[in-house]
């Protein structure tokens, strides 16, 4: 599976794409909106896993801009903290599978990961 | 952080703003000074018509006083003035009917006497007086014939007036006589004189028109002297002790002192053809009886009246006061769950941000000690070192327990929105406890929970729940004293209502606070500053928009229990969205 993961922490998003990787996963990691997209330019991603809230720009603005260039990929959300209204766009954008509360647990993300892909097939 | 220190600020700021709020009026000063200006207008008026009554009376009574003293003496000048009148037309007449000859003639004249005394009674002697003042005929008991009268002031004025009418005099046997003297013009043109003397009977004529009510009617003459005998002034010939009023065409009145208490009102009349004056005297006081018994009606009505309307203000400014303080409480109360609400608000906001940050520094320290474990594992350079595996699951341990920590805040903050759901009152216990966890540890505080399993799920703000619980909760930890014990029990009652019932073994409340405990601001712990301001007040409110009760018993240096009733069926105040929403549960995406 060929991953992008973008959140505005590097250190986070740097552990995490070298632990997938160690699973057997292909991560690239982008700490900018602008740096999403030009990844996404170059390569063909099956899913990504966005930050809710990143400076200047929101999660879904990111998904939307990708899935413009890639219809076909598929999304998770990672979410920092317990604010109400982001919480509630969260569950009512994507369900509620489909974000995560940090710290993330590895095989839980693993996990989701796998039922992103399953769930939000064909649409 | 700038964050966290600007809400810091405004939490501080917050505390001064409604402080001169927490004012409460002086209800004693205000009913005094509202009950002494009602009553001022209240009674002022009656009063004041009082006053007008009273003078307008009392004017009417004087004047009415004055009408029958002049009355009276006019009704009796009348009667005098009658009186005196007829014997001057009898000899008049007497003058008309003989002739001089006649009147000279001693049988004749004797004759004459006898009639008119057979007539009117009062005469006593007649004689003829010739025009050189020389008496030349007289019947009666006393021997005055030849003499001579032409030096005398009398027979000057019958000159003059053509009548005289004497003053009184004590006659024959001392009684009280007067005289009438007239003048008959002859045909020849000279005159005699016609005089006869009375035994009058005006001592007993003016007595008979008084009565009880202390009148005195008498007769004086222009220089004061008494003719008739008077009451208040002497007998017959005393000089009254008064000024003699001057000369006047109608009766008259003035007002006489006697003494210092007597005051007379005195009318008079001069009687025409006379000297005399008639005066009518009677006392003031017994004239003015109507009026102090009307005194005396009015004063009694003055007083029930002030009496009552007294009464009604008392009642009535009481009434309005008590009703001011309790809408003063319940501004209070209002107040208190505002700033209550306020500090939460800003709580929450607090812990949201306190949260967000401290959660991507955990995060990093969980995906680098995940690193770790995960070059050991799948790097063959760096063998599983077990001890090593052992350090790098305690550092993700920590990490978990940071998490639990931080989610504990955010859902507490989270729920501060209303929102009706359906609870676990179980659950909700222990997540309540769970905040207090390391203080029982550190206290050796046992906390011991009997929720039994049956309790069903019901419909409750769960949020309002929380902070209740979590109230109720931290007041008995501050009650307990290390070592101590609290007790949470729940159970089912009638069916309709669950009862939480949370009991410590603390200090206990005094007698005289549990009255208090639930009123507004009202705090124990104020003097040392301790406690978070969440007083019972707010808690009693929450359980009141839950639709519940809350009692409180408790014994000094026994402990205190509080228990909350909740019905079942959720039937409080309701501020949530209409369409009651349940809340799912949020991902649990760290496992504990």
């Amino acid at each position: 599976m060929k991953v992008l993961l973008v959140d505005d922490e590097k250190e986070l998003i740097a552990t995490l794409a070298e632990r997938l990787s160690f699973r057997g996963f292909e991560v690239d990691f982008a700490t900018t909106a602008e740096a999403a997209i030009q990844m996404a330019d170059n390569k063909t991603y099956d899913l990504a896993v966005l930050d809710i809230k990143m400076p200047k720009i929101r999660g879904f603005d990111i998904k939307k801009m990708l899935e413009t260039k890639q219809p076909k990929m598929k999304f998770l959300f990672m979410t920092g903290h317990g604010s109400e209204k982001d919480f509630q766009t969260a569950a009512a954008q994507t369900g509620e599978e489909f974000y995560l509360v940090k710290p993330v647990q590895l095989d839980m993300l693993i996990r989701k990961m796998e039922q992103a892909m399953k769930k939000q097939g064909d649409s | 952080m700038s964050k966290t220190e600007n809400t810091h600020i405004k939490l501080v700021q917050h505390e001064n703003e409604f402080s001169h709020l927490r004012q409460t009026l002086n209800f004693r000063r205000i009913w005094v000074v509202f009950v002494l200006i009602t009553s001022g207008f209240a009674i002022v008026p009656v009063v004041f018509f009082a006053l007008i009554d009273y003078n307008v009376t009392k004017y009417s009574v004087e004047h009415e006083a004055v009408l029958r003293t002049s009355r009276l003496a006019s009704n009796t000048w009348r009667s005098v003035s009658f009186f005196l009148n007829q014997r001057k037309s009898a000899l008049v007449f007497t003058t008309l009917e003989n002739s001089f000859t006649d009147l000279t003639d001693p049988e004749k004249l004797s004759r004459i006497l006898k009639n008119l005394q057979k007539g009117f009674g009062d005469f006593t002697d007649i004689g003829v007086i010739n025009d050189k003042g020389v008496q030349v005929a007289y019947e009666g008991p006393h021997d005055l014939k030849g003499k001579d009268y032409s030096g005398q002031e009398w027979f000057h004025n019958v000159l003059a007036e053509g009548i005289y009418i004497s003053d009184v005099f004590l006659g024959f046997r001392d009684l009280p006589h007067l005289a009438i003297a007239i003048k008959h013009h002859l045909p020849d043109g000279s005159f005699y004189v016609l005089r006869a003397t009375l035994e009058h009977q005006l001592n007993s004529m003016l007595s008979q028109e008084e009565n009880a009510d202390g009148r005195d009617i008498f007769l004086i003459n222009t220089k004061g002297f008494l003719q008739t005998p008077s009451r208040y002034f002497g007998s017959v010939l005393d000089k009254i002790s008064i000024p003699v009023p001057e000369f006047a065409a109608h009766t008259n009145a003035m007002e006489v002192r006697l003494s210092q208490a007597d005051v007379l009102i005195v009318a008079y009349a001069h009687i025409p053809e006379t000297r005399f004056i008639l005066m009518a005297a009677q006392p003031k006081n017994m004239l003015m009886a109507p009026w102090r018994k009307s005194r005396k009606d009015l004063t009694l009505y003055l007083s029930i009246s002030i009496t009552f309307i007294l009464i009604w203000i008392v009642i009535a400014v009481s009434y309005m006061v008590k009703r001011l303080k309790i809408s003063d409480q319940k501004r209070l109360g209002y107040l208190h769950m505002l700033e209550y609400s306020n500090k939460l608000a800003t709580i929450g906001r607090l812990a949201a941000g306190i949260a967000h940050e401290i959660n991507n520094p955990l995060a990093i320290i969980n995906e680098k000690a995940g690193l770790v474990k995960d070059l050991f594992t799948f790097k063959p350079e760096y063998k599983s070192d077990p001890k090593l595996i052992q350090i790098v699951d305690a550092i993700t341990d920590s990490v978990a327990r940071c998490s639990r920590i931080t989610r504990r805040l955010l859902s507490f903050a989270r729920h501060m929105d209303v929102s009706i759901q359906s609870i676990n009152l179980k659950e909700v216990i222990r997540e309540v406890l769970s905040f207090m966890e390391k203080e029982a540890e550190y206290r050796s505080i046992i906390v011991d929970i009997q929720v039994p399993d049956d309790i069903p799920e019901f419909d409750t703000d769960r949020g309002k729940l929380q902070q209740i619980l979590l109230n109720i909760v931290n007041n008995a930890f501050a009650a307990l004293s290390d070592g101590g014990r609290l007790e949470l029990k729940a159970e089912i009652l009638n069916n309709d209502s669950v009862r939480i019932i949370c009991s410590d073994n603390g200090c206990g409340i005094p007698e005289s606070d549990i009255d208090h405990i639930f009123e507004p601001f009202y705090s124990t712990k104020a003097k040392t500053g301790a406690g978070t301001g969440l007083g019972l007040s707010i808690t009693y409110g929450l359980v009141k928009e839950l639709g519940g009760e809350i009692d409180v018993s408790s014994k000094v240096n026994q402990g205190t229990s509080f228990a909350i009733t909740l019905p079942l069926k959720f039937e409080g105040d309701t501020k949530a969205h209409p369409n009651l929403k349940k809340e799912g549960k949020p991902d649990e995406s760290v496992a504990g």
